[in-house]
């Protein structure tokens, strides 16, 4: 073995070595061009009806073209679109060839397709790996949706499938003026919590940042982890508090001057106040080491009621199904008011369409993404989705009266307690660069020592780098 | 005789050539070309905009960040790696001592060498998830858990904390490169020939003496490439860093190099023509590196 390494290089071979080295030491350079393919031609034939229109195919799809979808696997799982979706869609189409992929990570294995001019037909753009969709926009990957919105549903005669909808839906996919993007679920965020830890205990939710700090205390002397997000991978989950509680302080407009890049929107007394509030969380309730860990292990923590509140979205009782203990009974509360003067009540809540679907426009078979999207807005397809995911979807009252799981229903009706007092967010699809920031900002006001102040206006600095930046598209509502 | 030798030449290399062309030289000449435009990656068009990209990359902080990360990386990931799988190839060659007039290894030395080489046959993203376990903050970590069994009830944040977390994955790097070079020392040390090594003994040198007056001397031309191979292999880190650090690259950055930057930057913010610049940057760093070393350490050789 010791003959193998011979030192017998001379230098010159050496130096030819070292430059060759050089060359492959820098794969990401290579990986770059190696997504700029060929390219397609820039036809726009394709947002034709290409079959006939009639009332059961209302947009025209061709009866026997090819589809291809791509579903992105990950706390929704798939299984909404084989069981559900795609026999739906046979059912119509019964000689078209449905291609279903699934993947954990979007943008790795559809975005070189679109660069090729070969993208699939239909694409659930989401997870950590999603694909810049304000990019894929104004780069006219996407298709016009406003053909689907004016369709007749699929099974709620008598109906468009916009009127079927919950109020904002569209809206939520609009970009600067026309529809382009499903935003399918319907998601609910705020405080998850074990009902019966609450009940164990004999815990109350609270409502002011009083009594929230009290009930936190009394979680600690239990010696649970009052409260904890994952700061390796879902700092995300906790800036939506803090936007939720300054939201409530100052109301909506907040968030709408957030995503539109408002000088000072970040600096404002109700992020302040927000943040201010939501530090001393970290700082005295929380564990500075959920910095080092993924948002599952934490969740798991909370299944073992080693964590009391964990903010989250409605789709957490789906991805922990498999690690919850029986009994766990997942709750959810709307964040407590920070102030007395808050401009929103307390039962206000972050509550919003997510989870983007999109057709692409340059695709073979659009017209059928279209259509395929048709079958996820109907009764049986909403029905079919909230049944395996535990998600409500944007197809208003598709599940009224049904008795699914704890946590829907709890989401549910902190739904119908806020009326019309619901918010949301886009700046994070927006503009990636400024979610990035938040993220580590986030976790500096958290875990690292942070101040209000500090989180302010370094974000407040992103924010407006990325309006003064020309290569970046702006977007407003 | 010379008659057929340049076809001869020619049938040999025009396949490598070929495919190094197409796989390596070209992408490359594609990435000069996109680091003047500002392709977004979403279709086939784009503009030429000139130097743009490069004047905003040289105001852009994070890329300083992951500049400074480099350099420390290309300090103290060569300097330890070589430091140790240099004392550990003399030991295992010629720490021994000297049995029938031939330099053998410590007691065995055959069953460590083999040891040492298994980090070098994990795949980098598998180091990466163990080691993200060995350092977990919490109980189940492999460090944090043992410290718990001992009473250290606060754990150490190896990849939480700003101060640690670089240092965390450079002994990752450390740890998973040291095998290789064990190999590539103890080749070199089993080429010195055993009569200078007996002279020496006779003449009563210690093992500390055989060492820097024998070994290193001769050595110097191994220990040059394994310092460029591992000067390469610190501007990359993209693997470790990617899978390893909170908030990719985090804590607030304090983790990131230019290789996850250039990810970030064509993945998360469509930004193809950007990253470009970057990895053009990447590119000449390298290379700049590789001649400079070669450089500076030009010395000599013993000739044997």
């Amino acid at each position: 073995m010791t003959d193998i390494f011979k030192p017998e290089v001379d230098r010159r071979t050496l130096l030819r070595r070292a430059a060759a080295v050089g060359l492959l030491a820098t794969p990401a350079v290579s990986m770059l061009s190696a997504c700029l393919g060929g390219g397609g031609d820039d036809e726009d034939t394709a947002d034709k009806p290409a079959g006939e229109v009639s009332a059961t195919n209302p947009l025209g799809v061709k009866e026997d073209a090819p589809l291809e979808i791509v579903i992105f696997n990950g706390g929704l799982g798939t299984k909404y679109a084989t069981d559900v979706d795609i026999p739906s869609y046979n059912k119509l189409f019964p000689n078209s060839k449905v291609t279903f992929n699934q993947t954990e990570e979007i943008s790795t294995v559809v975005q070189p397709r679109f660069t090729a001019g070969d993208p699939p037909d239909m694409i659930n753009n989401s997870g950590s790996k999603l694909m810049d969709q304000g990019a894929l926009v104004s780069a006219g990957q996407v298709q016009d949706l406003t053909d689907l919105f004016a369709a007749p549903s699929v099974d709620i005669s008598g109906k468009t499938v916009k009127d079927t909808l919950i109020p904002g839906t569209v809206e939520q996919g609009t970009f600067n003026g026309k529809p382009y993007v499903l935003n399918y679920a319907f998601t609910v965020f705020g405080l998850w919590y074990s009902g019966k830890l609450f009940k164990d205990n004999g815990w109350t939710v609270p409502t002011t940042w009083a009594d929230f700090t009290k009930l936190l205390d009394a979680m600690k002397a239990k010696g649970i982890t009052p409260y904890g997000y994952a700061g390796a991978n879902a700092p995300y989950y906790q800036y939506t508090a803090i936007l939720t509680s300054a939201a409530k302080i100052g109301g909506p407009d907040v968030l709408k001057n957030i995503d539109n890049l408002e000088p000072g929107a970040w600096t404002s007394d109700a992020v302040k106040q927000a943040a201010a509030a939501w530090a001393e969380v970290g700082a005295k309730y929380s564990n500075k080491a959920f910095l080092g860990l993924k948002h599952t292990e934490v969740q798991l923590q909370q299944n073992q009621y080693k964590v009391g509140l964990y903010p989250s979205g409605s789709w957490l009782e789906n991805e922990q199904a498999k690690d919850t203990p029986a009994g766990f009974d997942y709750q959810l509360m709307p964040i407590p008011s920070v102030t007395t003067a808050d401009k929103l009540p307390v039962t206000a809540l972050y509550a919003a369409a997510g989870e983007q679907y999109f057709v692409a426009s340059k695709g073979k078979n659009p017209r059928g993404g279209m259509e395929f999207l048709r079958h996820m807005l109907s009764k049986a397809g909403a029905v079919g989705f909230t049944q395996l995911t535990k998600t409500l979807t944007v197809v208003a009252g598709a599940t009224d009266g049904m008795e699914i799981s704890a946590g829907l229903t709890s989401g549910n009706k902190a739904l119908g307690a806020a009326g019309a007092d619901t918010f949301s967010f886009r700046f994070d699809t927006w503009y990636k660069k400024l979610d990035d920031e938040v993220r580590a900002a986030t976790n500096e006001l958290m875990y690292q020592g942070g101040n209000a102040d500090k989180f302010t206006q370094r974000i407040q600095k992103v924010a407006d780098a990325v309006k003064a930046d020309s290569s970046i598209e702006k977007f407003s509502r | 005789m010379k008659h057929g030798r340049y076809p001869f030449i020619i049938g040999f290399l025009i396949v490598p050539v070929a495919i190094y062309a197409t796989f390596v030289v070209y992408p490359y000449i594609q990435a000069f070309n996109l680091s003047f435009t500002n392709w977004r990656g979403f279709s086939p068009t784009f503009d030429y905009i000139g130097f743009d990209n490069f004047t905003k990359l040289f105001q852009d902080t994070t890329f300083w960040k992951a500049i400074q990360h480099h350099a420390v990386l290309l300090i103290a990931m060569p300097l330890l790696t070589i430091a140790i799988a240099l004392f550990f190839a003399f030991l295992l060659n010629v720490g021994g001592g000297s049995k029938g007039g031939l330099m053998t290894g410590v007691r065995g030395s055959k069953f460590y060498r083999v040891i040492f080489f298994f980090p070098q046959l994990l795949a980098l993203a598998l180091v990466a998830v163990i080691f993200s376990r060995v350092y977990s903050p919490d109980e189940s970590g492999l460090i944090n858990g043992l410290l718990q069994q001992v009473g250290v009830n606060d754990p150490v944040l190896f990849l939480a904390d700003k101060n640690l977390a670089l240092w965390s994955i450079i002994a990752v790097l450390v740890w998973q490169a040291v095998g290789f070079y064990v190999v590539l020392f103890s080749a070199g040390m089993g080429s010195i020939p055993t009569e200078i090594y007996e002279a020496a003994a006779l003449d009563g040198a210690t093992r500390g003496t055989l060492f820097f007056k024998v070994t290193l001397p001769l050595l110097w031309n191994t220990l040059q490439v394994a310092w460029v191979y591992l000067g390469i292999a610190a501007f990359d880190a993209f693997a470790l860093v990617n899978v390893m650090s909170v908030d990719r690259g985090g804590p607030d950055g304090a983790t990131t190099v230019l290789g996850l930057e250039i990810f970030r930057n064509m993945q998360d913010y469509g930004q193809y023509g950007y990253a470009s610049a970057m990895g053009v940057v990447l590119f000449f760093l390298t290379l700049t590196f590789a001649a400079l070393t070669l450089r500076v350490t030009r010395r000599d050789t013993v000739e044997l």
